[in-house]
């Protein structure tokens, strides 16, 4: 892996002293990580085929929604993909995708609560996740618990 | 659907995921046995996989819709074996949480698919 680390990913608790070369090669998608991996896995899956299964037949009826879940999709599929990659430069941007998972599952939770209309039918992140048992919530928090501690690993 | 087959394996889901727990409760990776659960497990799946295919193939119709219903068929039948595939990387008992987490989602797709067929 060439470390062409892009100065403009915001966010990142990761202090910049930490000397990469060393650090590059650690595992992201092992141990507890391999159970993150798999939430992760479902949940790019479910939420994909989702979208794509909405979009195709009836996108007029809720243009917001499905393309929420779409957006949804390609967010956990990137955490996924970092997980397995794992890495210094993947831990980063993992750990900025759960911000903005968890970001999405609380704007969208909250949206869905205060302004039903706004949805006629259902997301991924509708009402913080109830569809999916809260998991879109916990999911995002547990992230990035295991990935602040991937760093001292 | 077949009501007694989606009962069937919802609770043999839900039986795999307590036996995987328990192994990750005393630190242990999935053994031969565990595998040899997972697969009965999935070939309920498959199973009911076919089983639907056939009543689709009959002229029945789920009352969610059918492409819905076929992608929670193939969902329901990929998630243990996807699980299982997983947890013979990860030999420790993290490897035996996931599988049982490929249970619990396998029984709650379960239930899905339950309420997609409608009566």
């Amino acid at each position: 892996m060439s470390d062409t680390d892009r100065t403009g990913a915001p966010a990142s608790p990761a202090p910049q002293t930490d000397t990469p070369r060393q650090k590059q090669q650690f595992e992201l998608g092992t141990g507890p990580g391999r159970v993150l991996v798999w939430f992760y896995g479902v949940f790019t899956v479910a939420a994909a085929s989702r979208s794509i299964v909405q979009m195709i037949l009836d996108f007029d009826k809720a243009p917001l929604a499905y393309v929420l879940s779409a957006v949804a999709a390609v967010v956990y599929g990137f955490i996924t993909y970092s997980l397995v990659r794992g890495g210094e430069k993947a831990r980063r941007a993992a750990l900025v995708c759960c911000a903005v998972e968890l970001a999405g599952v609380l704007v969208v939770g909250t949206w869905t609560l205060v302004k039903p209309s706004a949805f006629p039918d259902a997301t991924v992140w509708s009402d913080f996740g109830v569809g999916y048992l809260f998991i879109p919530v916990i999911l995002p928090v547990t992230g990035m618990i295991w990935l602040r501690r991937a760093r001292n690993a | 659907m077949l009501d007694a087959l989606t009962v069937a394996v919802a609770v043999t889901a839900l039986a795999l995921a307590a036996w995987c727990g328990i192994a990750a409760y005393r630190d242990q990776p999935t053994k031969d046995w565990h595998f040899i659960g997972m697969a009965v497990v999935s070939v309920l799946a498959l199973a009911q996989l076919l089983v639907g295919i056939v009543q689709l193939a009959r002229g029945e119709r789920p009352e969610q819709g059918m492409t819905i219903f076929i992608a929670y068929l193939i969902g329901a039948f990929a998630a243990v074996p996807a699980a299982g595939f997983l947890s013979l990387t990860e030999r420790t008992r993290w490897g035996s949480v996931t599988v049982a987490a490929g249970a619990v989602v396998l029984a709650v797709l379960e239930v899905r698919l339950y309420d997609i067929w409608g009566n």
